[in-house]
């Protein structure tokens, strides 16, 4: 294995991770607030064409990378409508959320296939630093949104940890009557949490489309959505936490083919598996020690909340 | 939800179809589906083929009709055949391997349509035939013009399965890159996938990483291609001139021009003397081709794959004419033989010179 090849390989394992760190930290967020979203592979494939094809006519790559956060909220504040505002069952809504993301990309994509891009967000130019050898590459030669998702997991650990809105919404995610009785609106609070998560899981879209391999086909997102969704239980709950696991399931990413470079005869389908297979792992250990301390997971996930029927 | 869509749309063209059908009375005519597997703006293997279905079209004068993006494997292929039938089409053509076993049942159950398969390798003798095309020929060529092209004498090779079709064009590629320049080496790199951008792209920039300085490619997106580009290096692409895509990085790309083919299907079909036996379509027929070779690649390096391309054209010059080694060192084909179509088409080895696991 030479220098250059594993570089390459630090650097991949870097950009995957901040493109599933993205869409995590948003489905975490929504999480926290106690609505959970298994729309994140729809409202990613939302973000992803929405950002080719507004960049196909704007040429702006900044235009279109707030298009496809907006598109991607906007498909959050969907679900939002269904599992806060009419109290849907949230697995169901947010399983249609996919369905209907990825079918409705794929129509509204149609005329944009094998097109080349109308613009990109190429990499962060850092002056000397992007010099450096192997941290230069790795670090400071990315695309802008890594950076982005960076400074959107110290601003979602302020916002939650740090701040009254953080205690606000996280009280609505772990007990929703208790959020209410100190005077904040669940439904408000939850219904901006999924947007924001919704944006988020856009931009992870737009990461692909925009920077990574900027073209648009249907289905350009592959699973990766459900990769996010895995890393929030991963990480329980924690910004951090999340952030290693990004890390690691980005290094699988980036390992699934570079292992036959490497000389390796290891099947890339089984290393496909690895970050479930991680997450079940994960899964096996909270529930162990769940039987002595309170699990991560935030109490009143999935339960709809109704002021009446407390 | 895309079957769906796909459902629907069949749903809304049969309506349309039937109500135009109503108004005329024409039932004998000739009139050809098409099943696709990816969709028809793909840039690759079914762009090409919508572009055979079209120019097809344009020759004959028959009616056609698509559905793309259909699975395989699920109820999907056989419904939309129906569909097709009911609206009175008679020759369907499917345009991905794993329609094969579905199309050879239907044509039992309708013996009266001509179905026609690309790239499996079965045939009933009367209404199933199958058809596809010596790929390798071309892909021959390409390796010629990639094997001028590096400098560091490994080009990476992003490809999808290690069935025969795959490994055969790597053998060939490989080959061509060697009559040019004896110490290149071609690396694989499998994605386990036909398209998936990221894993492609990945892919290539893992080569690039490793020294390759000329990417080639048996994959259907033009990922790989977008990497080469932006790391300064050459591509060889693959299904259609995809030069727009990369511009500075396009070498070439062996392609397909299934046109002639599918003319020659729907005039067998018009006039009852379609067989359904098997089609290897070649270069001399005009099913496969290369296509424009960047300008600056060296003159000589032109001329010398023009000459290849006639001599294989005429059959003076065979890709798989002994002496050929595998890739442990034991003989291949041996001096003065050529490899036979059989097993060229159950090839499972790699020649010597290529790096990696063909199983």
């Amino acid at each position: 294995m030479t220098e250059a090849s594993l570089v390459g390989l630090l650097e991949a394992t870097v950009s995957f991770g901040a493109l599933l760190y993205l869409a995590a930290l948003g489905e975490m967020v929504a999480e926290k607030a106690g609505i959970l979203n298994l729309g994140v592979e729809g409202m990613m494939a939302m973000g992803a064409v929405t950002g080719f094809v507004v960049a196909l006519h704007s040429g702006d790559p900044w235009v279109a990378l707030l298009a496809a956060v907006a598109a991607g909220a906007a498909v959050g504040l969907l679900h939002g409508f269904f599992t806060v505002v009419l109290g849907a069952e949230q697995v169901v809504s947010g399983l249609s959320l996919t369905i209907l993301g990825l079918g409705l990309s794929a129509y509204l994509g149609r005329g944009s296939v094998g097109r080349p891009a109308g613009a990109e967000l190429v990499g962060v130019d850092w002056g000397p630093l992007t010099d450096l050898p192997w941290a230069g590459p790795v670090l400071f030669g990315q695309s802008p949104l890594v950076y982005l998702a960076v400074v959107a997991g110290f601003a979602t650990w302020f916002v939650l940890w740090r701040t009254r809105l953080g205690l606000a919404v996280r009280a609505a995610g772990e007990s929703a009557s208790t959020a209410d009785a100190a005077g904040h609106s669940v439904a408000g609070i939850r219904l901006a949490a999924v947007a924001v998560g919704g944006g988020l899981a856009g931009a992870a879209g737009a990461y692909l489309t925009l920077s990574l391999t900027p073209q648009w086909v249907e289905g350009v997102v592959a699973g990766r959505g459900w990769i996010a969704v895995a890393l929030v239980i991963f990480g329980a709950w924690r910004p951090g936490r999340v952030a290693i696991g990004a890390l690691l399931f980005g290094l699988t990413l980036a390992l699934k083919t570079r292992l036959q470079t490497f000389g390796v005869d290891f099947s890339p389908i089984l290393l496909s598996m690895l970050p479930y297979l991680l997450t079940v792992g994960v899964l096996v250990v909270i529930s162990i020690r769940s039987r002595n301390r309170p699990s991560p997971s935030p109490a009143a996930l999935g339960i709809a909340y109704r002021r009446e029927e407390r | 939800m895309r079957r769906r869509i796909a459902g629907l749309l069949a749903v809304v063209l049969s309506l349309t179809l039937v109500a135009a059908a109503c108004g005329s009375d024409e039932e004998d005519a000739t009139k050809a589906a098409f099943i696709f597997v990816g969709p028809v703006g793909d840039a690759g293997w079914t762009y090409a083929h919508d572009q055979g279905r079209q120019a097809a079209a344009a020759e004959t004068g028959v009616e056609t009709a698509f559905v793309e993006a259909v699975p395989e494997g699920t109820a999907d292929f056989g419904n939309h055949v129906r569909d097709f039938i009911d609206q009175g089409f008679n020759v369907i053509f499917g345009t991905s391997f794993g329609y094969m076993d579905d199309m050879e049942a239907l044509a039992g159950e309708f013996p009266d349509v001509v179905f026609d398969h690309i790239s499996g390798y079965k045939a009933n003798g009367t209404n199933f035939g199958n058809t596809f095309g010596r790929m390798y020929e071309p892909r021959y060529l390409s390796g010629m013009v990639a094997g001028s092209a590096t400098s560091s004498n490994l080009i990476g090779y992003v490809a999808a399965f290690p069935i025969p079709e795959v490994i055969r064009g790597i053998n060939a590629f490989t080959l061509g890159a060697q009559e040019i320049n004896p110490d290149v080496q071609v690396e694989v790199v499998w994605t386990s996938t036909w398209f998936d951008p990221v894993v492609e792209g990945d892919s290539a920039q893992a080569m690039l990483d490793k020294g390759a300085d000329v990417i080639a490619m048996h994959q259907d997106s033009t990922a790989a291609g977008e990497k080469a580009e932006a790391a300064g290096a050459r591509w060889v692409a693959y299904n259609s001139d995809m030069s727009a895509h990369a511009p500075a990085a396009h070498l070439t790309a062996p392609v397909w021009d299934w046109g002639p083919r599918y003319v020659e299907v729907i005039e067998q079909a018009m006039a009852g003397t379609y067989e359904g036996g098997y089609f290897w379509g070649s270069m001399a027929d005009g099913t496969v081709d290369l296509a424009p070779i960047a300008a600056d690649v060296d003159a000589s390096v032109v001329a010398a794959v023009a000459e290849r391309k006639q001599q294989i054209i005429d059959g003076s010059f065979h890709p798989f004419q002994g002496p050929i080694n595998a890739q442990d060192g034991s003989v291949l084909v041996a001096a003065g033989e050529t490899m036979a179509d059989g097993d060229m088409l159950g090839i499972g080895v790699f020649v010597e010179g290529v790096i990696g696991s063909a199983g």
